[in-house]
């Protein structure tokens, strides 16, 4: 019994030694940890993802990576959005292993409007509806087998959904 | 006091097709109230189903998602009478869940 002691009691040392470097580096350990988290299977929500005002920042936080546009996704979104509080977008794709699906909208004052995670046996198709600000692009981002591919459309707005 | 949540889930062959509405505010933080003071953000972040014990979707929400949301989703693997459970938790620590049955 007190063998196994020893390796914990080590465990526990070397833990708390990786908390304080990580209080240490805060800002910067913090920030550029969170892409690597984003990518892997835990469940955390993206705060900073969120806290992103654009979408290239956002994207980035989010996953990490960069996007191009693919054509095997479809984007389902209005022409023109009479009210910006309630936009129908929905998205689905025929891309393979696909493990999420991201909704940005460009001009909203933060950019990331949701996330969602696919596990497999899911289908990768989501249908929600969103709050648009003003009159922006709508980006879909899915990422398939560790790429990330986007589909871009522009929703005019004509009464804006985020009050002020 | 009724749940916050409404859902529906309907078997296609072996794949369930999900629809749920959830009562929230889902306030940005940006908009001010009859008195001219803002009305703090809140807004649900998570959305979790889980069929089987095992996630089959998961929600991360923002400010931007419409009031009352509506969701869309549709997972395989499933057989009539399943149980899916929903479950979500608010930037306030709020949390609501329902047990759903597969039809």
């Amino acid at each position: 019994m007190t063998a196994s002691f020893g390796p914990l009691a080590n465990r526990r040392l070397i833990l708390k030694g990786a908390g304080l470097v990580a209080l240490i580096g805060l800002g910067n350990a913090v920030l550029h940890a969170s892409p690597a988290f984003a990518a892997t299977n835990d469940n955390k929500y993206p705060e900073d993802a969120f806290r992103q005002k654009n979408a290239g920042d956002a994207i980035k936080a989010l996953y990490g990576r960069d996007h191009e546009a693919s054509d095997k996704i479809k984007l389902d979104a209005p022409e023109i959005a009479e009210n910006g509080g309630v936009v129908p977008v929905a998205v689905t794709t025929t891309l393979p292993n696909v493990t999420s699906i991201a909704f940005i909208v460009a001009e909203n004052p933060s950019a990331l409007a949701a996330s969602y995670r696919i596990p497999e046996g899911t289908v990768p198709a989501v249908a929600n509806r969103l709050k648009m600000a003003k009159t922006s692009n709508v980006i879909a981002l899915v990422e398939s087998g560790g790429k990330l591919y986007s589909a871009t459309k522009e929703v005019k707005v004509t009464v804006g959904g985020c009050g002020g | 006091m009724a749940s916050s949540i409404r859902v529906r889930a309907i078997l296609n062959g072996d794949t369930a097709e999900v629809q749920t509405l959830i009562q929230h505010p889902m306030d940005t933080g940006l908009v001010k109230d009859a008195k001219g003071e803002l009305i703090p953000a809140h807004y649900i972040q998570q959305l979790t189903f889980t069929h089987k014990d095992k996630t089959v979707f998961l929600a991360d929400w923002g400010t931007a998602v419409s009031k009352d949301p509506y969701v869309k989703f549709a997972f395989k693997g499933a057989a009539k009478g399943d149980e899916l459970k929903v479950s979500w938790v608010d930037n306030k620590g709020a949390t609501d869940s329902l047990t759903a049955t597969i039809q």
